[in-house]
């Protein structure tokens, strides 16, 4: 197991991330495709440290961690109080919001 | 820069003002005073107004006459009262001073004395109109601006009093603003007057930029100074203004129009006074002028022009005003051509100026009154045996007619002949032009003058004597306080020339110059004596014989000439054609450059951007995912964009 592989691992998590936002119209789906491509980029991260054999990526994964989570919070809220009010999660059925 | 030129003001120095003489802003300031009462009080001075209006110029005319008997006892009799720094900017320095010296001084009484003599007269006149208290403080305004514009010790004072007495005029012009022509001759009056006086602030200007100052000691004294272009140009801007100021040819036409005023500013304004402004102008600027020769020649021939052309013009006017009018016209030419000349003609114009102030505001005053005995009519062909009706005015009226067509011993043959005289003495052929000019337009002033007369006040009545219905009319004669102002002008038409004929010359002598005998004359004094009289009897000789059965009531269908004269001979269509349609089409041409170009290119803009951003605006198309399409796809551009330069792909 060369560092390379993970990275190409993670490419391969981001594309398919990339791929379900593009592709699905389940908002919570979206949403963990958005949490794939996240973990991609961490794992990105952390590989090119021990690449660099320095921290500096280990520190802005965890930064990247808070900062997910804190999204999913706020992100998960939304989709909750969209959901209730419309019955339905769907995200092309949210567009009021449009010229 | 430096000034490069040193004052030596060789020849012209005033002495400081002492004694009653340095009062003399009183005589701008009480004027003013009153005209300030007037205008501010409004109805509080309705009652009293208009007597406050005559015992402030009154008092001036006290004031002027004191100060005259001193200036009479001073060895040098310019007195110069500088009473504070006008304006002081850098290299200009402009005195808000005063000259009283003997020029001036014939102005003030001239101005003040006439002036009270009207304001009388107005008082009884105006006296039926809402507006009187207005008309006041106007009159009052003007006195107090003409005063400042001959007492000025400078020409921005000039000026002001020159703009003063423009204003006033306006006011006073369309004073019954709501009658349209009058507003409309007001306004054609301050129009015309602009270009004028553009010309006297250019000339303002020339006097600052090459000699650093405006003060009258300091520009006669070096006037030699200077190139003779820069002379020359100068001197034409101030003919400019002059013409403009005094209604001379080219700049007339508003002057007959003027006479939509009331009779009393007729008599004042645009006959005794302000009128002869531009004589005043050259006769100040007499240095000037006598300095370069084809000056005079420019000035003398604007006389000589519009002497004729206001004689032709008022031989066909029916209008008693306007024959007036045209007649003022005309005899200012006379004064232009009097201070054309030069030498000893200065004094002989200022001396026909005052006599005409006299006689004029006399003929006016009289016409005002034939028009207030009937009803306002002011057409000459529907007068006719008034004598019977209107005694005083008849015989004043007919006293200042024989002062004007110059029947010795009144004033207009003591004025008006030397003047004749002069211009024929000019050496060569010109001297017989203008002399000419001049005899002819004495001979045709003799045949206007008494049509006017004997149309007016003899032959047979073309009215009708009821008290009811249009054209109605009860011919009376003036009250009391309209007839005294009459009978005090007529004895000044009387006696004033040959008070004046010798006394004012040898007066004027220290600002105008001395007398200049000529070699050789054209013509001898007395020919020319029996010449001018012979003229003027055959004129009014061949007035009289035709109108004196009177005339048909409506013009009748006349020679090319007569009819060219009744158009006031096109100088007005001239002046449309010429000046006001052009300016009228470049208006129009401007609005619509200015409504397709200019705020089509701004609209245009505009509805470019928005039409654009209407289109743009579809891309927010609401939906999540292509959103996310297009960062994905601007993440992906970003990258290749770094991998192609890390991989030299562009390089």
């Amino acid at each position: 197991m060369t560092p390379a592989h993970y990275i190409v691992l993670s490419a391969v998590l981001f594309t398919i991330g990339a791929a379900g936002v593009l592709v699905r119209r389940n908002a919570i789906v979206l949403f963990m495709c958005i949490e794939l491509m996240l973990n991609a980029a961490n794992l990105a991260l952390v590989t090119f440290s021990r690449m660099n054999g320095t921290l500096d990526g280990q520190v802005i994964a965890f930064f990247v961690m808070v900062v997910a989570a804190a999204e999913v919070v706020i992100g998960l809220a939304i989709i909750m109080s969209i959901f209730r009010t419309r019955r339905s999660a769907s995200v092309d059925d949210a567009n009021l919001l449009k010229y | 820069m430096e000034s490069t030129v040193q004052f030596t003001a060789a020849g012209v120095a005033y002495a400081p003002a002492t004694g009653l003489l340095s009062h003399a802003w009183l005589l701008v300031a009480i004027p003013l005073a009153s005209a300030v009462v007037l205008l501010l009080a409004g109805r509080l001075a309705d009652r009293w107004g208009h007597w406050l209006g005559c015992a402030s110029v009154a008092a001036a005319f006290v004031l002027g006459l004191l100060s005259f008997l001193q200036l009479r006892g001073l060895d040098n009799r310019s007195v110069e009262l500088s009473l504070w720094d006008f304006i002081s900017v850098g290299g200009l320095n402009v005195d808000f001073g005063l000259l009283y010296d003997p020029l001036s001084a014939v102005f003030v009484l001239l101005i003040t004395g006439v002036g009270f003599l009207i304001h009388l007269y107005a008082v009884g006149y105006m006296a039926h109109d809402e507006g009187r208290r207005r008309f006041f403080g106007y009159f009052n305004l003007f006195v107090a601006a003409m005063l400042l514009l001959v007492l000025g010790n400078n020409y921005v004072m000039l000026y002001v009093g020159w703009e003063g007495v423009g204003l006033a005029s306006y006011l006073l012009i369309s004073f019954w603003y709501t009658r349209p022509a009058a507003a409309t001759a007001g306004k054609k009056a301050f129009l015309m007057n602009r270009v004028g006086d553009a010309g006297f602030a250019i000339a303002i200007f020339i006097l600052f930029a090459t000699l650093g100052t405006t003060q009258y000691d300091e520009v006669f004294g070096n006037v030699d100074a200077l190139g003779s272009g820069t002379v020359l140009a100068l001197g034409l801007l101030l003919v400019l203004g002059a013409t403009g100021k005094s209604g001379q040819f080219p700049l007339h036409a508003w002057l007959p129009d003027a006479m939509e005023g009331p009779t009393p500013v007729s008599a004042l304004i645009h006959a005794a006074t302000m009128v002869t402004a531009g004589v005043y102008l050259i006769a100040r600027s007499n240095p000037v002028f006598s300095a370069n020769a084809t000056l005079q020649l420019v000035v003398v021939s604007v006389g000589a022009l519009t002497l004729l052309v206001g004689c032709v013009i008022g031989m066909a006017k029916d209008d008693i005003k306007r024959v007036l009018a045209w007649s003022t016209v005309s005899q200012i030419g006379y004064m232009f051509l009097g201070v054309g000349l030069g030498g000893a003609a200065y004094a002989l114009a200022i001396v026909h100026l005052l006599a005409h102030g006299f006689f004029k505001a006399g003929l006016f005053l009289g016409a005002g009154s034939v028009m207030h005995g009937m009803n306002d009519e002011t057409d000459i062909r529907r007068f006719g045996g008034l004598a019977r009706h209107m005694p005083i005015t008849w015989a004043t009226f007919g006293l200042g007619w024989l002062a004007i067509i110059g029947i010795p011993p009144l004033s207009g043959y003591f004025s008006k002949e030397p003047i004749i005289g002069a211009a024929f003495n000019r050496p060569g052929w010109t001297g017989w032009l203008f002399g000419g000019a001049a005899l002819l337009g004495a001979g045709l002033t003799a045949f206007y003058m008494t049509r006017l007369f004997v149309l007016t006040f003899h032959g047979p009545k073309r009215w009708t004597e009821s008290t009811g219905g249009y054209g109605a009319r009860n011919p009376h004669e003036s009250p009391p306080i309209m007839t005294v102002p009459l009978i005090l002008l007529a004895v000044g038409s009387v006696a004033a020339g040959w008070l004046m004929s010798t006394s004012v010359v040898d007066w004027l002598t220290p600002v105008l110059g001395g007398q200049r005998e000529l070699a050789e004359p054209n013509l001898g004094h007395g020919t020319l004596t029996v010449l001018a009289i012979a003229v003027t009897v055959i004129g009014a000789g061949w007035a009289y014989l035709r109108f004196r059965n009177g005339t048909a009531l409506a013009p009748e269908p006349a020679g090319p000439l007569v009819t060219a004269a009744r158009n006031n001979l096109y100088v007005d269509a001239f002046n449309e054609a010429v000046f006001a349609k052009p300016g009228v089409y470049l208006t129009r041409a401007l609005v619509y450059l200015d409504n397709r170009g200019i705020d089509g290119l701004v609209n245009g803009l505009a509805a470019a951007v928005g039409g654009g951003s209407g289109r743009l605006r579809r891309l927010q198309t609401g939906f999540v995912r292509s959103y996310a399409m297009s960062i994905l796809s601007g993440a992906l551009l970003v990258v290749a964009a770094f991998l192609a330069l890390q991989l030299g792909w562009l390089a």
